[in-house]
């Protein structure tokens, strides 16, 4: 059992699934490295549902402004009943399409709300996990490779930073540095980090010891040499398929952060803030807090189910435990 | 055994004395007026002139620091000025609750977790798999507050079975601990599903199915605590992600706990209550893991005796 | 808004009722008409809030949640009947004025003891005015005095001691006044003269906020930070029959959705946050509702501060701009209809308001227009503070969209209550949103929205008046109105002074607010649980069974 391959944080969805993944058959004549890869991942449908479902989630944000039926930031007259409450579906209503999920409770429509948030959710989790990502792959490569005293120092500071409950940590952070979007990004890679960090630092001391790096070192070639050349290629899976995985949790994280009130400032929309202002309205207009939690759920869930499937099929060995 | 404990609380100093550090780093020189911030807005100028005597803000960073750490070790975390306590009576007056709250949630996921896990395991591919699973999905993708609003709509408004928020019974606890514990019970599920699966592949175990029910089900009850050490493992890296979860069921459902404190804290940048919340969890994250450390050593002796 | 217009004559019955019974004698009384359950002694009460009390210091405190909290613990020389009318209180009747209006002197109720078993005397007096006026206190009162007769000198350090406060002899205060001030009155029945004890003072130091010791009719037994205070009856208070209740709890931390679930589990007995928008159409429409709502027409005027040393603020037509841009309409329609639009400082109920001012109209192309004269045709960026309790963020919302309509970018700021105040008292945020916070009358006198809030004297840090703004014109004719004794002529004066004001487009009065009580059915209040000048009246309410 592999310990430093454990990533519990995030949940191996693929794995839910009864069939499991279903181990690649290799075609006659299909031997490109990525070819392989595609051929095991189309396999699993729950990878390719997955890989839908994210497609459909990006595209949603990236054509926002054409699909959303309105501006998002726009407070209608009509949006709220004449005492000023919002409104459930039009399409429940009076069967017409103005506003089709409802509105919130200063009168803005819902679905654009909910398709324009779909940018801040993606743009925070994908650039956040992209610095997370690449931090931890630095800090875990240099620290795995190089020994001691970096070794010592470096996993020292990634154990202290694990030892922060991360969102307190991130809460502390916006704080004091004030929310906007930028600094929430760079906040929720700065707090995430340390998991890839481990994973990477476990994987590289155990090519450190393989026998192409000794053969290599012995061929006289230099230590970053190695680093780069060799050894970080074979991280590329680990890459992957965190950089997948792992904008589920940024997502959720930023989530979080907005639903306490220190994300995204308005009148940007996030999901997690609809949900704040929603939540003195869950009796009476439930609609606010369900539909932007249903939009969390949904993005999340298919990063999960993209990530697991991108794992199992660039490594068929790890199927459940590690 | 011994010698692990105190291995482990060893190796945990230089992380304790990290946090402080980084912590102290944050806090008192990210923000303009350091005094200004510590003293909060109802203080007088005479008052913030004292503080930033007492907290040394013109020494050098290292004088500050040890100052600091000092007081902390002798139980002098602060005073809240906004509320007008002590911190480390504040803190320790909303332990209880979280802890309730965390030791609520932890058996929520592993009653629902494990036993689910389990069933899924052996009885994989039918029904009761599928099923389990399932809800396992919706537990892991749901944001937790998200999760506790609609329980809270569900079985507290529509069906007012629980409290609406608070706390002062047990009765309060029910919604915040299944709130907290849903979505690890989801993942714990799936762990033991995984763990018991290669446990059912095992030869021995496959033999002992061949055997008969009676037969199977005595080697199984052997066989589950082996089953369990990767679990242990993983929770005690869940603690810092639990934690966070924390604060937000009590952020939902009002719960007097440690987490909305740090939200107060927060909300009214109230310096040294974020300090002492930050530093305090810190530490409950630090010392679970060493007790899952010594539950590990004891469970398994290789640890106990340095072969890890 | 027929509501309204009855409990506005119920107010103005009240008063007039008291003062035709012009008594000095405090005694209990009991509503007219006598049912079989009239008042009665007894029974416990829990009020929710969701922020938090700063302090029960009178010297100190001066926010929603523990401004009418300081009454239960400590008394003052005045006080208000149920209405504006004042009546003696720790005083054994209202002072004799002398003939040129700058000297007053209290004969004090003798008999009174303070909580900690000391009996109260002039000396008292003396110690606490000297203390609100202390710089060292940093009480947000001191401005109501400075009108005493050396002061000035005793704030700027000049001197040890308020030459114009003294005790005569162990029951007698006398007051000496630098120049004439009809409100003179209506101060001392602040909360910042409630008398405090020396000894616990400077026992306690800092921390007497947390620990007060008074005269009042309850005693604080337990504060749980962050969860309640709990109160209990005071034995030995010298008021005749009251208070009625025995018991008052104060729960913090409360959201007002939460509250008014436990109100309608009975769990608590009043809310003291209004209720929150998302449930008013159900309550309203609720016949069983009918007895638990109460809705004052406070005398309030909610509004965005503009600070004037602010660049671009310092352009008054900028600030006009942003009078034309805000859709005041919307706001009360975000606030249920609990509120009513405001054109000038002064709210309708309050004496000198101008029926005939028009004000700035809503008319964003207007707005558009001064702000390219001004110079800002590109518009700018800015931004507001707001405290974060619902509905203010919605209504800070709603601002941020009129603004960017006319091309100005509004960032919306929401911190706490105290965080607010302070950032506003200190000139550190452009705009000011202050919902929630400001401004409910002090007393029924003009000089009360203008004095504390737009004077000069109020333009010192931590001051309340967050437009930071000093206009020595208006400023001078101001203290001549006080020194007026012609009280309609004074009034019908006022009307030109507010309107210099709103020229200068100091604020964005954007609506008169109405408070909304939702209380028990059990909890009966004489006549009213609300007052205008304590908020809730906890002492006369009283429980049935």
């Amino acid at each position: 059992m592999d310990i430093t391959q454990l990533d519990p944080h995030r949940r191996r969805v693929a794995d839910l699934s009864p069939e499991g993944a279903s181990p690649g058959a290799i075609a006659p004549g299909e031997v490109s490295y990525f070819g392989l890869i595609w051929r095991r991942l189309r396999r699993d449908r729950t990878a390719m549902l997955g890989g839908m479902l994210v497609a459909l989630i990006s595209l949603a944000a990236l054509f926002a402004p054409a699909l959303a039926p309105h501006d998002p930031s726009e407070q209608f007259r009509d949006g709220l009943t004449p005492d000023g409450q919002p409104m459930p579906s039009t399409l429940l209503t009076d069967g017409g399409a103005r506003f089709p999920l409802g509105t919130d409770a200063n009168g803005r429509d819902l679905l654009s709300r909910i398709l324009y948030g779909a940018q801040v959710s993606l743009i925070v989790g994908v650039l956040a996990n992209t610095l997370a990502v690449t931090l931890g792959t630095l800090i875990g490569s240099v620290a795995g490779f190089f020994g001691d005293p970096l070794e010592t120092l470096l996993m020292r500071f990634t154990d202290v930073m694990m030892a922060f409950p991360t969102l307190l940590l991130a809460m502390a952070l916006v704080a004091i540095l004030k929310p906007n979007l930028w600094i929430i990004i760079l906040v929720i890679g700065v707090v995430y980090w340390t998991w890839i960090a481990r994973v990477v630092y476990g994987q590289v001391l155990a090519l450190r010891e393989r026998d192409f790096v000794t053969a290599t070192r012995a061929l006289g070639a230099g230590r970053l040499f190695i680093l780069v050349r060799h050894i970080l290629p074979q991280l590329v899976p680990t890459i992957i398929v965190w950089g997948t995985l792992g904008i589920a949790t940024n997502v959720m994280l930023e989530a979080s952060l907005s639903y306490l009130g220190i994300g995204v400032q308005p009148p940007t929309p996030s999901w997690g803030g609809m949900i704040q202002q929603g939540q003195s309205y869950y009796r009476t207009a439930p609609w606010m807090v369900i539909f932007p939690g249903l939009a969390i759920m949904l993005t999340v869930f298919a990063f999960n189910l993209l990530g697991d499937g991108l794992r199992d099929a660039l490594d068929p060995t790890q199927r459940g435990t590690l | 055994m011994w010698t692990l404990l105190a291995r482990r609380i060893l190796q945990a100093i230089p992380v304790l004395i990290g946090i402080s550090l980084i912590t102290f780093v944050l806090i008192y020189y990210l923000p303009a007026d350091p005094a200004r911030m510590y003293a909060g807005p109802s203080a007088t100028v005479d008052t913030v002139a004292r503080i930033r005597h007492e907290l040394g803000l013109d020494q050098p960073f290292w004088v500050q620091y040890t100052r600091y750490i000092g007081r902390v070790l002798q139980g002098d975390w602060g005073f809240s000025y906004r509320k007008q306590i002590a911190v480390t009576e504040l803190i320790l007056s909303r332990v209880p609750y979280t802890l309730a709250l965390i030791l609520g949630g932890i058996f929520v996921e592993l009653a629902i977790g494990l036993p689910v896990g389990i069933a899924s395991a052996v009885a994989r591919g039918r029904w009761a798999d599928r099923v389990g699973m399932f809800v396992a999905l919706i537990g892991v993708s749901a944001p937790p507050f998200w999760l506790g609003l609609l329980l809270l709509y569900w079985f507290g408004y529509l069906i007012p079975i629980f409290p609406l928020g608070g706390a002062g019974s047990p009765v309060h606890l029910v919604l915040p601990a299944l709130t907290a514990g849903l979505g690890g019970a989801a993942w714990y599920a799936r762990m033991m599903r995984s763990s018991m699966l290669d446990i059912l592949a095992t030869d021995y175990v496959r033999t002992a199915r061949a055997k008969g029910r009676a037969y199977f089900a005595a080697v199984l009850r052997h066989a589950l605590p082996n089953a369990l050490n990767p679990i242990i493992t993983m929770a005690g890296m869940d603690i810092p992600w639990f934690i966070g979860g924390v604060v937000l069921v009590e952020r939902v459902f009002n719960w007097p706990g440690l987490g909305r404190l740090a939200v107060e804290a927060i909300e009214t940048v109230d310096v040294p209550l974020i300090l002492g919340t930050v530093i305090f969890t810190s530490l409950m994250v630090v010392f679970s893991g060493i007790l899952i450390d010594v539950v590990q050593g004891l469970v398994d002796p290789r640890i106990r005796y340095g072969q890890h | 808004m027929n509501k309204r217009v009855l409990f506005s004559l119920l107010v103005i019955l009240a008063t007039v009722l008291a003062a035709c019974r012009g008594g000095a004698q405090p005694t209990a009384a009991p509503t007219e008409g006598g049912e079989a359950t009239g008042p009665q002694k007894g029974g416990e009460m829990i009020i929710a809030y969701k922020d938090d009390l700063a302090t029960l210091d009178p010297a100190i405190g001066y926010d929603w949640t523990n401004w009418p909290a300081i009454k239960l613990v400590f008394d003052g020389l005045l006080d208000y009947d149920e209405g504006t009318t004042i009546m003696p209180r720790l005083a054994e009747s209202l002072p004799s004025v002398s003939a040129d209006g700058l000297t007053y002197t209290f004969k004090l109720r003798q008999g009174v003891k303070f909580t900690n078993g000391r009996e109260f005397a002039a000396d008292d007096v003396v110690y606490t005015i000297t203390r609100v006026l202390d710089p060292k206190t940093g009480s947000p009162g001191a401005g109501f005095f400075v009108g005493i007769q050396g002061a000035q000198e005793f704030m700027d350090g000049t001197a040890t001691s308020v030459e114009g406060v003294k005790a005569l002899d162990a029951n007698t205060v006398q007051f000496t006044l630098a120049s004439p001030d009809v409100t003179f009155l209506n101060k001392m029945a602040l909360n910042f003269a409630f008398i405090v004890p020396k000894e616990e003072v400077e026992k306690e130091g800092e921390n007497f906020g947390h620990k007060p010791t008074g005269t009042g009719p309850y005693m604080l037994k337990e504060w749980k930070s962050g969860e309640f205070l709990a109160f209990e009856r005071n034995p030995n208070y010298f008021f005749e029959g009251r208070p009625y209740i025995d018991k008052i709890t104060i729960q913090v931390g409360v959201a007002p959705d939460v509250a008014l679930l436990r109100l309608e589990k009975g769990e608590i007995q009043i809310m003291g946050d209004p209720p929150p928008g998302a449930d008013w159409a159900r309550i309203t429409a609720d016949p069983a509702w009918k007895d638990r709502i109460e809705i004052e027409a406070t005398v309030n005027t909610t509004y965005i501060a503009i600070n004037v040393t602010a660049p671009p603020f310092d352009n008054v037509q900028v600030r006009q701009a942003l009078n034309h841009a805000i859709d005041k309409q919307r706001i009360v329609q975000l606030l249920n209809g609990r509120a009513t639009v405001a054109n000038q400082v002064l709210p309708p109920l309050m004496p000198g308001y101008d029926a005939s001012y028009t004000g700035y109209d809503y008319n964003p192309d207007k707005a558009t227009e001064l702000l390219k004269e001004a110079g800002f045709a590109d518009g700018f960026e800015t931004s507001i503070e707001c405290i974060a309790v619902d509905p203010q963020p919605k209504l800070c919302e709603s601002f941020q969209q009129d603004l960017a309509k006319v091309g100005i970018k509004l960032t919306i700021n929401t911190l706490a209550a105290p965080n607010v105040i302070d950032d506003a008292g200190n000139g550190r945020t452009p705009l000011v949103w202050s919902g929630g916070l400001a401004w409910t009358q002090d007393y029924p006198d003009p000089d009360d929205f203008y004095a504390p809030i737009l004077g000069c004297d109020s333009n010192v840090p931590g001051g309340w008046n967050w437009s930071r703004y000093c206009n020595e014109a208006v400023h001078a004719k101001s203290v001549e109105l006080l020194a007026m004794t012609d009280r309609s002529a004074r009034l019908e004066a006022y009307k030109p002074l507010f309107k210099a004001l709103m020229d200068d487009a100091v604020w964005v009065p954007v609506i008169n607010g109405q408070y909304t009580v939702a209380h028990s059915e059990k909890l009966h209040g004489q006549p009213t649980l609300t007052h205008p000048e304590h908020l809730f009246s906890y002492e006369t309410m009283w429980m049935s069974p």
